[in-house]
């Protein structure tokens, strides 16, 4: 069992990647050791263009690096031949939910990944059923995707992910275009996938809310990883955050003024109802 | 509103001409259509549009799908009703207007042509209403397969017009939004000679274009994310089995054809 718990899933070694035409300018990806465990939910948090994006492609295989290495599941990505079985291994969410959706119907883009996989047609509709239950999609699965909302859009494209069972899923802002119930929506989807499949998760976000979610955070500031802990280390960090130019929990933040006004706070406070219990110890209510 | 866009009045359902092999359905399509044109009595035709009201019950598509479906035939029909009226002529006089005469055999045929013309439509309209555009694809790739012979890579070509299908009402939305901006900020696209409206259009299509080609690429990555390669081997969840059901449909409709030949009905 506890091996089962720090099997690793996805490894990097000394990861670096420079885009073509780009090469004068630093790499996008400069050096990266990164080693991500089953059951982890990891936040990728980092300023724009910091290099999360295309470490993620990185991950899946999407990109092949240019010095150092991927290994999923002991797979190196570059392996063309094998590069199937890293994509089943590590699937991709993407920002845009209307421009990941490929098929005309829910079922059939829960399909896709498993129709390219040549499965027989009997075990693609086994898995897009249990999938689409698992997710709440069974209702939808013969709408066409232009008619679902925002959040129900992404939980296809996580269904169709899940279908491929995977061992990790990547994903790259994905509740940047939705409401807030669709934001709500995708991450209690991808939290209890991750705590019931121990599903590994490397969620990018510029949401410190969401990223306080996670059990683990790393920062990336030009390709390089400047930070990598618990959110309660990370992201009550402050001068650390803001010298990066990114920003704590709204609580964090609160807090930090607070204590700035003289007021008398731990610093570990993360999230709203800490700060709130808090406030209300060191104020007793008359 | 815009939400309502449906390329090619697909109706979501279970019924049995919803579960028919779309490779069985467009021939049947086919045959009924050349059964249509040769029956030429209107008992025969009565028997057909009786029919093709049954499959609509059958295939439990609401009474409206079928005005709407008619809609846009309304001035062909018309149109071809009045010249029947006014320039065939035979049987007894029923109308006059100045030199003009409304004759028997106008009415007749005017009305034989265009109950076969709506009836025509109604059976498309069954088809298309009861069939996704991706099966409908599907099924026709399958006809398109003998070229895949002479090297035309058949099975891209239905996985381009499955994304476009797919892309289409997102397209629509999307340049509905632009307009709508575009309109607020002043533009005018509704007067003005014609190439003035070509010319006010091009505020419009630049963004879509590259809209669209934006959306091209993230798609790509995602499909190939997805572990999709060209060439490769797939497999579909919805595998076209062809069942005795669709062969007996395919049967039924033949059996019709010779006979509407063979009786000369
Ligand atoms: N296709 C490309 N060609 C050349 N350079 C690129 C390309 N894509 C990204 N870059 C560059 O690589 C660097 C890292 O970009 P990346 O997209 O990975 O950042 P990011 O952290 O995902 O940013 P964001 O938060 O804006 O999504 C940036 O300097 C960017 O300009
Ligand atoms: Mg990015």
């Amino acid at each position: 069992m506890a091996a089962l718990k720090t099997e690793i899933i996805i490894e990097t070694r000394a990861l670096c990647y420079s885009y073509a035409g780009a090469e004068e300018v630093p790499p996008a990806v400069a050096g990266i050791d990164l080693k991500v465990s089953r059951g982890e939910y990891l936040a990728l948090l980092g300023v724009n263009g910091s290099g999360k994006t295309t470490l993620l492609k990185l991950l899946n295989a999407l990109l092949i690096p240019s010095q150092g290495e991927v290994l999923v599941k002991g797979i190196s990505t570059v392996e063309a031949e094998r590069v199937q079985l890293v994509r089943q291994a590590c699937g991709m969410i993407f920002q845009n939910p209307d421009n990941q959706i490929v098929a005309t119907t829910v079922e059939e883009d829960i399909a896709f990944g498993l129709e390219n996989m040549a499965l027989p047609a009997a075990e693609i509709r086994r898995r897009v059923d249990q999938v689409a239950g698992r997710l709440g999609l069974t209702h939808l699965l013969r709408q066409p995707p232009h008619l679902l909302s925002g959040g129900e859009k992404q939980r296809t494209a996580i269904a169709g992910i899940l279908a491929m069972q995977p061992a990790c899923i990547l994903m790259d802002e994905p509740t940047a275009m939705l409401d807030p119930a669709g934001r709500r929506d995708v991450l209690e989807t991808v939290k209890e996938l991750n705590k019931t499949e121990a599903l590994a998760v490397v969620h990018v976000t510029h949401n410190p809310a969401e990223a306080a979610e996670a059990n683990r955070i790393v920062v990336l500031e030009q390709g390089r990883i400047v930070a990598d802990g618990k959110p309660g280390e990370i992201l009550t960090d402050l001068k650390l955050l803001h010298g990066l130019k990114l920003q704590g929990t709204v609580a964090a933040e609160l807090a930090h003024l607070l204590r700035q006004r003289g007021l008398n706070l731990p610093t570990a406070i993360l999230q709203n109802r800490e700060l709130v219990e808090s406030l209300c110890i060191s104020e007793p209510v008359s | 509103m815009s939400g309502g866009i449906s390329l090619g009045h697909y109706l979501p359902g279970n019924s049995f001409f919803h579960q028919l092999n779309p490779r069985i359905k467009v021939p049947s399509l086919v045959i009924i259509l050349a059964t249509l044109f040769a029956v030429t009595s209107f008992p025969a035709l009565l028997t057909m549009i009786v029919l093709v009201f049954l499959m609509f019950r059958l295939a439990r598509v609401p009474f409206r799908y079928l005005l709407k479906g008619l809609r846009p035939i309304l001035y062909i029909a018309l149109f071809a009703l009045f010249i029947f009226l006014f320039f065939t002529k035979g049987g007894v006089v029923l109308f006059r207007l100045g030199p003009l005469t409304v004759e028997s055999a106008g009415l007749w045929q005017g009305l034989f042509v265009i109950t076969r013309l709506v009836t025509l439509v109604l059976f498309s309209l069954l088809l298309t209403l009861t069939t996704t555009p991706l099966s409908l694809t599907h099924g026709l790739g399958y006809f398109l397969k003998p070229l895949g012979r002479i090297g035309l890579p058949t099975e891209e070509v239905v996985m381009i017009m499955a994304i476009a299908m797919r892309f289409i009402p997102t397209l629509i939305e999307e340049s509905q939004r632009l307009m709508r901006a575009q309109v607020s900020r002043g533009a005018d696209f509704e007067s003005g000679s014609i190439f003035r409206k070509a010319k006010n259009l091009v505020p419009l299509i630049v963004p879509l274009f590259v809209s669209a080609f934006r959306r091209a690429d993230e798609l790509a990555m995602a499909m190939e994310a997805r572990g999709y390669r060209l060439g490769a081997k797939r497999t579909r969840l919805h595998e076209d089995v062809i069942t005795a059901t669709d062969w007996a449909v395919l049967l039924v409709v033949l059996v019709m054809l010779a006979a509407s030949f063979y009786f000369k009905l």
